[in-house]
């Protein structure tokens, strides 16, 4: 587990609120949430359906324009007041936030190491490097036998493994992983969330995680719960 | 990576029977432009074939094919004589029915007098007419063969020549006989009827009448002057090889051309939109793909670049397999398809266009996805 105060926040919001629409169909989404994630920590965001998870989960992405406040990921000052600093958030994504989705979102047409390769190649490598540093990464999650294979023909933990991959493709220091485990059965999803952690260890990095499943509340180090869109305890 | 070229291959086979789809109805649109030329080409055909400059026909008419004509066949030596005339010809049209292999055969029966102009342009097999009797070349399209004899009104007629693509604006097949042969085809009366005539006291009709006389002029002889010379004969009409395609094309074929021409056009805007919707739905079907490409940091050129490519590809293999099957069975059809390159190379260039339009709808679809979307179940 990290250290708190050892180093500084990979992740830090500070007053973020999210509302849609306005006047009487106004509805607040997050009111006033602030925390801090620091590196080789593993964090869970828990709730009911509509306390505003997910909607963190996004803004914390930058794919969410959030009402107000301010946020840093990995010691830049990305949003403040309720302003982006950055135009290029995509960019933003690629260098800094890898995700984990709750279903892999492999892409069909394209083979394990491929599904790896494109993030590397996005951010500029070439053909050749990234499929190497893909198949590299493969093998380090002990995926490696099934490099060639494609989606269809992956097993449910073998798919988030490869999904895992690309997400630490371009080395980010901050995960974010929607329900990583929720359609896994325990045994698979203990050895997710082993590896998960053992990842945020080993790279110096945070994982925010959103999850129901009862069954990993152990793997994580902190987990915030949130209830009608604010931080109710941690 | 080239992500439209691994998508496909992903899918291959639907891919390819989309574009065999697309293709078939390529094909058809392709077919229909060929139609359409061909109703036009098929029109001139006959009045290309004499390779005459002017058309000297009865007054008040716009003969032969328009409208009916009838003038005096020696009027042809006296067109002869005017001055820029080199050769003229004195011609007959008329379609028959005759029996063949047990069944009807339509022929467009073109009277001409041999060594003057109005016979065919060419003979592919056999040889022209050289007997002043019953010998006759016929086109290919009539199922006709060298050597064949078959009947036409009383008299009995050897396929002595086969010419090719020699067919009326009705698609029937022309043969060529003597002058001679074709007037009395035309206007002898059955013995019967003559009989009744000649009891009538009216005598018979000469048979000395042709439908038209055509000339062909000096190369300094003006078409425009040397017709006004002959419309100064009040009981005659000249019509210039112009005037007489211009009628053939703008008159004769005319509502058959704009029904196929409009029936054409209903089918590009057809093709139009189906090509859209394929288009649309394979982004649509890709949106939780697209939502999480968006997501992991691709920008919006690997997208659009996506979708743009796979609806060239769309366009460009469907667009190869409806030319290919076209231009393979045209020979087939009952009349004639004319497909010249500009008309496959606009059609490529409308495919290539609505393509890249029809691809507009789905950038526009994939540009408007959430990445948001690819989070959650």
């Amino acid at each position: 587990m990290a250290a708190p105060g050892s180093d500084p926040p990979l992740v830090r919001l500070d007053g973020i609120s999210k509302h849609f629409g306005e006047g009487a169909t106004r509805v607040d989404a997050l009111r006033d949430v602030s925390l801090e994630v620091f590196p080789r920590q593993v964090v869970a965001l828990l709730g009911p359906s509509g306390s505003g998870k997910t909607t963190l989960l996004n803004i914390i992405g930058c794919i969410l324009d959030p009402s107000a406040g301010a946020m840093e990921l990995d010691g830049e000052l990305v949003l403040h007041e309720g302003q982006w600093q950055r135009r290029d958030l995509r960019r933003l994504r690629l260098e800094k936030i890898g995700f984990i989705f709750q279903f892999h979102n492999l892409l069909p047409f394209l083979d394990a190491t491929d599904n790896v390769a494109i993030v590397l190649q996005l951010a500029g490598a070439d053909r050749g490097t990234a499929r190497r540093r893909a198949g590299d990464l493969l093998d380090d999650l002990e995926i490696g036998h099934r490099k060639h294979a494609m989606p269809a023909k992956l097993s449910g933990g073998e798919a988030q493994r490869v999904a895992i991959a690309r997400a630490l493709a371009n080395s980010p220091r901050i995960i974010l992983a929607d329900e990583p485990t929720a359609a896994l059965d325990s045994k698979r999803a203990g050895i997710v969330m082993d590896l998960l952690r053992n990842l945020a260890v080993e790279r110096d990095a945070a994982i925010i995680a959103v999850t129901h499943d009862e069954k990993i509340f152990d793997r994580f180090d902190r987990i915030f719960h949130l209830r009608d869109g604010q931080l109710a305890d941690t | 990576m080239n992500l439209a070229y691994r998508d496909i291959r992903h899918k291959l086979g639907r891919f390819l029977l989309t574009c065999v789809g697309l293709g078939l109805l390529l094909g058809v649109v392709l077919a229909m432009i060929g139609i359409y030329r061909g109703l036009v080409v098929d029109a001139l055909t006959i009045a290309r074939a004499p390779a005459v400059d002017l058309w000297v026909v009865e007054a008040n008419t716009r003969g032969p094919f328009a409208e009916a004509s009838r003038i005096p066949g020696d009027l042809r030596e006296a067109v002869a004589r005017i001055a820029g005339v080199t050769a003229a010809g004195s011609i007959t049209y008329q379609t028959v029915e005759a029996e063949h292999q047990g069944g009807k055969l339509r022929l467009y029966v073109i009277g001409y007098e041999p060594t003057r102009p109005g016979g065919p342009p060419e003979i592919a097999e056999g040889r022209d007419i050289a007997r002043s009797h019953y010998e006759m070349a016929a086109d290919r399209s009539s199922g006709l063969t060298l050597g064949e004899r078959i009947r036409l009104g009383r008299r009995t007629f050897t396929v002595v020549g086969l010419t090719r693509n020699q067919v009326n604006s009705g698609g029937d097949p022309a043969v060529y006989i003597p002058l001679a042969d074709a007037q009395k085809l035309q206007f002898e009366l059955a013995p019967p009827a003559a009989r009744v005539q000649l009891a009538r006291g009216t005598g018979s009709a000469s048979l000395n009448t042709v439908n038209a006389v055509v000339a062909r002029l000096h190369p300094n002889a003006s078409p425009d002057a040397t017709a006004a010379t002959i419309r100064r004969w009040k009981h005659l009409a000249a019509i210039t090889q112009d005037e007489q395609e211009l009628i053939l094309s703008r008159s004769l074929v005319d509502r058959a051309r704009r029904q196929i021409g409009l029936f054409t056009s209903l089918l590009l805007v057809v093709s139009a939109v189906i090509i859209a919707l394929i288009i649309y739905t394979m982004t649509m079907e890709k949106l939780k793909q697209i939502a999480t490409l968006k997501l992991i940091g691709a920008p919006d050129r690997t997208i659009i670049g996506m979708i743009v490519q796979q609806a060239m590809a769309l366009g460009l293999i469907g667009f190869a397999i409806g030319a290919t099957l076209i231009i393979g069975i045209k020979d087939y059809f009952p009349r004639r398809v004319v497909l010249e390159p500009d008309n496959v190379a606009v059609l490529g260039v409308i495919v290539f266009v609505v393509c890249l339009l029809s691809s507009g709808l789905g950038v526009r679809a994939a540009l408007r996805v959430d990445p948001a979307t690819a989070l959650g179940g």
